[in-house]
Formats: C-alpha cells, structure tokens, sequence
C-alpha cells in the first residue's frame, strides 16, 4: 500500500496545494488540491460553476491563483502568462474555442509560434507539418482550408492539433467533445490513448459522466469551489460521483404549494431548428405546460434547449412548428407579436440577451411593455413610475433608486430586473433559461420563491436547467434533452438522479442504435 | 480617519469635476459666446445674432436627424445630398412644374410643393433604412452609396445648372416660396427657419422622452439582442431613424433654396459631417445607446458660432478648419475622460456603502 502510494508520488508532475482564486466578490475556488499524474488521465467533474474552468485556467496561466501555490515537478512556480505556461510544457485547449476563422488551418496550428526562414513565413513546411498532424488525428481537414469553413467538429480536432502540435507534456481538455460526434470522439479517445503512452499528462473536464468513467483513471470532484473527492477512477462508481457532485448541503428551493394545475397554458409540437451546418439544433420537440405547472427542463451543453425556448418565443425566424397558447395556435411570426400572445422569455446571457446595459433599471424594466403603459404615443411618467415601484418591490430588487443604470446592479438584482421586465408584460407562459446561473446563493433563493410563487398565480413555467439537483428540487414535470431530441418526460415521482441522467446522454457515445443511424444515413 | 476624510474629499473633487464634465458641451457655448463678444466687433448685435441662429439652425435640423440614427448605432452620411436633390427637386417644380406629356404641364402651389418634398426626403430616408434592415448593408456603406446617387440625381435635374430666379409667377399660383428661408414670425426678430428649429427640436426631445419609439431607439442602441426579445422590432425603429434623417434634410434643402430663391445642385455638400461633428460634441456616443437632442443642439450651436465668430474677427478660412477640428477632438477626449471618472466615482460610491 505505502509502496503503491510513493509509486503514485512519483508520478505526479504538477501539484496545486491550497489553491483559492477570488473574482471581484465571488469565491470561484477554494482551498483546492489537484494533481496530474504523468502518463494518466486525471479528470475534473463538477456542475456549472463548481469552479473547473478557473482551476485549469490556474494552470494554463491564465489566471494567477489569488493563494496557494503550483508545484511543477516538486519546485513551486509561477506562471506569468499562458506563453509562459507554455514554455513550461503546459498546453491547453480552451473550451471555447480560440481559433482564427480568417486563417487557414495550417496558420492556426502555428499561431505565434510561424516556421520563419529567411524572414518570411515558411507557409509549405507548415502545411506539411499540418498535414501529418491531421493524418495522426484521422481526419481528412485540408491545412489551406479557412478555418470559419469547417463544420463545428472540425474546428474543435483543429483546436486539439493546435495544443498536441505543440508536444505539450501536460495537455488540458476543458470540454474537448461538446461538438464532436461520436465517430471523431473516438479517434479524440485513441489520440489520448497515444499522448498516454508517451508519457503526456492530461487533465480533462466533461460533463458526460460515462465518457469520464471510460478514460479517466483518477477523478477529482468540485464542486461550489472545493474538492469534494478525489480518487483513482478503478475504486468509485457513477455514484459516487453524483453523490460528490451534488453534496448534502441543500439549497433553499422553498416549498412547493398545492395548488392544482389549469388547462393546457403552452403546446408546442413538432418543433424544429434545422442547423447551419447540418442536421437540426431542435429535432422535432413536442411538450405541453399547464397553468401553474412548473416543467423543468435538463440536458447536457448544446442539447438544444436554449435553441428549444428561442424557436418558441420566435427568435428563429426560419424554425418550424406549431406553437399554441391556452389552446389557441400562434400564427405570429416575430418575438414582438409572441410577448402579446402570452410568451416572456428569459435568456440564458442577462448581459448579452437580457438587459440594455446604459439604460436604467426603470427602463430596462418597461422595456418589453411600453405599448401597455401608453397612451396613443404618450408615456405616462406617474403610470411607468408606479409599475416599476410595484414591480421592484415584488421582486425585491435591491436598488437605491431606479433611475441608476442597470449595469450598477449586482448579478442576482440584474436576474430580478430580467425577470421583471418578462413579468410586466403580463405573460401566461415563461421560458426561463438558467435563470439561476451566475448569481449568488441568496438570489437563487429569491429566484425559486418567485418561480414558485408566478407558477400558483397561474402562469405555466418552463425553464432551462444544468443543475440536476434544481430541476429534481423545482419541477413539477422534468424534461430531458439529448442533441436536439426530447428524450424523457418525467413526473416528479417518478424523475430520480439516475434516470434523469441517463436520459440526458442518449445518443452520446456509441450505443447500438446510433451505429445504426450512422450507417443508415 | 484622515484616510477616510481623504477618500471622501477625493470623491467630492471627483464628482465636481464630473459635473463640470457633464456640462462641458454649455460651459463650451459660453465660452464662446464671451470670447467673441469681446473678440469680435459687433457680435452681440441683434441682427447679427438671429443672422447667426439662422446659420445654426440648417445644421442642427440636420444634426436632430443625425442624432436618432447614431444612437440606434448607426450613422446617415446622405443628408448633404438630400438637402441638395430636395432643394433641386422645389426648384425645378416652382420653375417647370411636371410635364405630363400631352401638352400640359402641371404646377403646384407652394404648400404643395413642401409636402412633397418633405415625403422625398422621408422617401430617400426610406431607402437608407431598406438597405440597412432587409438587405443588411452596413450603415457607412449604405449611406454613402445614396450620397452619390442623391448628388447623381441632382446633378441630372438640371444638368448641373443652377435654377434661378424661384420667386414664381402669380398666374401660375407659385408665389410666396420666399417666406421659410427669409420670412419671420414676429417680425423681425425670430425667422421662420428658427421659429421651425424650435418645433422640430421639441418635437424630437419629445419622442426621445416620453413615447415608446424613442425609447425603443435608445435600447435599439444600448443592446440590439436584448431589446429584439424584449420585442422591440428592430428592423422598424431603424426605418424610423432614418426616415426621420432624411425629413430633416428636406427641411433644410427646402429651407436654403428657399433664402436664396435659388436651387444649386451642390449645395448640402459635407454638410453630414458638420451634422455629425455637433452630435458627438453633444454628447452623442457614436457607438449608439447614449445622446440628447437638447445636448446636440447646443454642439450644434458651438459649432455655429465658432465658425461665424472666427469669420467676423477675419480668420483665415483654413484656421478654421484647423480650429474647428481641435474642439471636436477635444470634446471627444473629454467625452472619453468623463466615462472614465464617472465610473470610478460610482466605484467609490459601492465601495463607501459596502
């Protein structure tokens, strides 16, 4: 056993020991400990958020820990930036993707590090380089072709050519398959399989828990910012994992009412988003919420259920489908004539999609509703101003005054305005996308009070969720997406870990059914 | 606790030097307004001040239009050659009214001829914003290309010829153009261009305020994506602005040929950047979502009065140029620093509550 463990010593190359970073405010990582072991896979699993993306950006360098220190082959080191952390044989690829789409292939791959002869980009020997890189990769990707004409895929084995090219002697993956098919996760498996051999280290991060248990061979578990576990993959189950996951500390979801369930509020069927790049973001989704229902709705990263709520609210003008309200088809086109009709939604990026930045909390709340607080063409100034105090009050939304820009607010205020603006237009069905993404414990506590409170005023909600254990916690019915398709519908009763998981990777990795449709297509 | 009284003291130079940033565009007009009452003889005169707000008044109408469609993120470079073609197009109908092509020939009377030619500009307004919505060009090239195809087309009216004489005949009910460009409401001290400015000007301030479309303008500007699924129609608001744009130019195309009782077809020519000089100097962010009417006005008043100041104290035409340069960079960076402190100081604000 002691025997074992000193061997296990040996084999570690980078440490992190008592590593916290802080963001202006948040704790994004705590206290962590984390090794990577030479020749092996060490895995980092945790919910969005738990703080893996920071901790691999730690070793990467591109982000200085805010304590705690970084060992490299026992000597504690700095790294001052990600070329720094490079020339200590860290490479890293990023989960979203840096690559130039106005370069070629072959130019990417040698961003910032150009083969120069004579003063001049030897762009031959760089495609040839390229070339056989993409022959170790088995993919038939041209090195002159333009980066922005590959197919999503592609782009992502290119990004992964970038990091081996540069024989990195430890290699990060932070989500390297979320665009990959099941074909080129596999030759992205044997790649690993071959930089193992050769004694590479490699941290990789998923979310697809099966993919972990298959390549990983030690795991580490965060999750809020800590290590919950850290183990040899030989000794754990899918589980454990979970259980590390999710912890006992509970969140405050609040209780459900009783209140009985209306009629049907929204019925959307047949619903498709075909994709640019072939085959379809939303593959026929059909899905029914009654009044004062709560459905939940789970799925890994690019499952389709953002593009699921957009096609709804109307924001694909070329999405197909019927989409009905209280019964009643919805033949407007555009998202104007869908908030009259009943639909609000809340979008996943508040900063991107959600709020106008240097207008006011009192604008951006009466954004979506002008035309009801209107006159013929007149706003009125005491109508708009007592609404908005209604509407800060109800969502407590803490602000000093509401003529202060919205971008003043912190990011649970900055939901609340969001969600006031969706409420003000009076909807009969929400669509809430992550609405506790990104905030702090004590407004994602809020935010499910008001959930449950709108839902026994009657309104159907449907929201959006990565956290297994909010969609379990909060919904009335759960839903479950995997690659644009609807693949499980649960009761509350019936919706467990396993089962909701499960569903959430059908069609991932290569079950029977899918080396059907592989070859049948 | 003389750390603290320090910081708090900061904070206080902080936001004084915030306010006078935030009045620089007034604290500018007076200062040019005291310069050249000394600087230069007669200024202060009252004929020569309303000759002045007539001079300002083609370019704030100008900089109103410019105004909108900067803050939705745009910009309308057309408007010197509307003003050009709206100016030809009056002209050649006071002067040879519509042949219909059997052997009559139709003449409107003045009143008429406005209404058209406001619905032109309003028209070329409309073809801007077609191009910048449906066919998704961009807003600099859009409007370039109707820069020349408007000067194109007021070039052909006439030939290139200058239409003279447009007082009209009586027999043919053209009279009575003359009154827009040199009449006055109460007579003689406030023109009719000016008397216009101020309706127009609160008519704009009004929509920006207190309607849904001039707030939709702002959030259109402020975040495209955000105001599209909050239901804002995008596309429509940006139509607007650029209608609106190009009936501003209208005016002043009907205006100027109206003063000189002549049509040119050059005239209007870099007038659009004089538009949007004003703008920026009126706080007018030209990445869209910040900017006032009231604020542009007083840019475009700035720069009026600069100009003819420097004329009447016998500047040379290219030191105008030169100067009128440097306070727009000028305002710019002050526009740049004011950002800059202004968020600092609303850091300190949280920081001193936290």
């Amino acid at each position: 056993m002691t025997a074992a463990a000193a061997q296990d010593e040996s084999d570690v190359v980078l440490r992190l020991e008592g590593v916290t970073k802080v963001y202006s405010g948040t704790v994004a990582v705590k206290q962590a400990d984390f090794a990577v072991r030479r020749g092996a896979v060490s895995v980092l699993v945790g919910e969005n958020g738990a703080g893996k993306s920071t901790l691999v950006k730690m070793i990467a360098g591109v982000e200085g820990p805010t304590a705690g220190r970084i060992l490299l082959d026992g000597q504690p080191v700095v790294f001052f930036d990600t070329a720094d952390a490079m020339a200590h044989g860290i490479g890293m690829v990023f989960q979203e993707m840096n690559l130039f789409g106005n370069l070629s292939v072959a130019e990417n791959v040698f961003a910032s590090r150009e083969i120069v002869r004579h003063g001049r980009i030897d762009h031959a020997e760089q495609e040839r380089q390229t070339a056989a890189l993409m022959e170790r990769l088995q993919t038939s990707v041209n090195p002159r072709a333009m980066v922005e004409d590959l197919m999503i895929g592609q782009q992502q084995l290119v990004e992964i050519a970038k990091a081996v090219a540069r024989n990195a002697r430890i290699l990060i993956m932070d989500e390297p398959t979320s665009a990959l098919s099941a074909p080129e996760v596999e030759i992205l498996f044997r790649v690993i399989a071959d930089l193992k051999a050769k004694g590479v280290a490699i941290v990789y991060i998923s979310h697809r828990l099966e993919e972990l248990m298959r390549i990983g061979d030690y795991i580490t578990v965060l999750r809020d910012g800590r290590v919950t576990g850290s183990m040899p993959m030989a000794e754990i189950d899918l589980h454990w994992i979970v259980r590390q996951m999710i912890g006992s500390d509970a969140k405050d979801f609040s209780t459900p009412g009783d209140h009985k369930f209306g009629g049907e509020a929204l019925r959307a069927e047949d619903v498709c988003l075909a994709r640019v790049t072939g085959g379809f973001a939303v593959d026929h989704v059909s899905l029914t919420v009654r009044a004062g229902e709560i459905v939940g709705m789970y799925g890994l990263m690019g499952a389709g259920r953002s593009e699921f709520l957009e096609c709804v609210i109307g924001r694909h003008s070329h999405s197909t489908g019927r989409i009905f309200v209280e019964g009643k088809p919805v033949r407007e086109r555009d998202v104007g004539g869908r908030i009259e009709r009943g639909l609000a939604l809340i979008p996943e990026d508040r900063q991107r999609d959600g709020l106008v930045p240097i207008l006011s909390v009192a604008e951006n709340l009466t954004l979506a509703s002008l035309k009801k607080l209107a006159k013929v063409f007149h706003i009125s100034a005491s109508r708009e101003a007592e609404e908005v105090r209604r509407e800060v009050r109800d969502l407590s939304i803490k602000v000093a005054d509401p003529a202060l820009p919205v971008s003043s607010l912190s990011g649970g205020n900055q939901q609340k305005v969001v969600i006031g603006k969706a409420l003000m237009t009076a909807p009969k069905v929400l669509l809430m996308d992550e609405p506790s993404r990104g905030i702090d414990i004590g407004a994602k506590g809020d935010v499910f009070r008001i959930m449950r409170r709108l839902a026994a005023q009657g309104i159907g909600i449907l929201f959006v969720t990565s956290d297994l254990e909010e969609v379990l916690a909060l919904s009335d019915r759960v839903a479950v997406m995997s690659r644009g398709r609807l693949t499980a519908l649960f009761d509350r009763a019936d919706a467990t870990e396993a089962k909701v998981v499960a569903a959430s990777s059908i069609g991932h990795g290569p079950t029977e059914a899918d080396k059907h449709k592989e070859l049948s297509a | 606790m003389s750390a603290a009284a320090d910081s708090a003291s900061s904070s206080v130079r902080g936001s004084l030097a915030l306010n006078v940033m935030r009045l620089r565009t007034f604290i500018a007009l007076f200062a040019v307004l005291i310069f050249f009452a000394f600087a230069a003889p007669n200024f202060l005169h009252t004929a020569n001040l309303v000759l002045m707000s007539k001079h300002v008044a083609l370019n704030a109408f100008l900089a109103i239009g410019m105004t909108f469609v900067i803050i939705t993120g745009g910009i309308d470079l057309s408007v010197g050659s509307i003003v050009g073609l709206c100016g030809m197009v009056a002209g050649g109908l006071i002067l040879h009214g519509v042949d219909l092509r059997n052997g009559y020939t139709l003449f409107f009377n003045v009143p008429e001829i406005f209404v058209i030619i406001l619905v032109l500009g309003v028209l070329v307004g409309l073809v801007n914003g077609l191009l910048v919505t449906w066919l998704n060009v961009a807003p600099f090239i859009a409007t370039l290309g109707t820069l020349y195809v408007a000067r194109g087309a007021a070039l052909l009216i006439s030939d290139g010829a200058t239409f003279p004489n447009l007082e009209g005949s009586p027999a043919l009910g053209t009279t009575g153009y003359a009154f827009l460009g040199s009449g006055y409401v109460f007579d003689p001290h406030l023109p009719v261009a000016v008397c216009l400015l101020i309706v127009v000007a609160l008519g704009a301030a009004y929509l920006a305020r207190w309607t849904p479309i001039g707030r939709h303008i702002f959030a259109v500007g402020g975040n495209e994506r955000a105001a599209a699924l909050s239901g804002v129609r995008v596309n429509r608001v940006k139509l607007f602005v650029y209608m609106f744009s190009g009936f501003c130019a209208a005016i002043v195309g009907l205006i100027i040929s109206s003063e000189l009782l002549a049509a040119h077809p050059a005239t209007g020519q870099s007038f659009e950047l004089n538009a949007i000089a004003a703008a920026v100097l009126g706080g007018t962010s030209m990445s869209g979502g910040r900017g006032t009417i009231g604020g542009t006005i007083i840019g475009a008043f700035v720069i009026g009065i600069l100009s003819d100041g420097l004329v009447m104290m016998g500047v040379s035409e290219f030191w105008q140029m030169v100067i009128k340069g440097v306070v727009i960079i000028a305002a710019v960076v002050v526009d740049q620093a004011q950002r800059k402190l202004q968020q600092r100081v609303a850091l300190q604000q949280m920081a001193q509550l936290a």
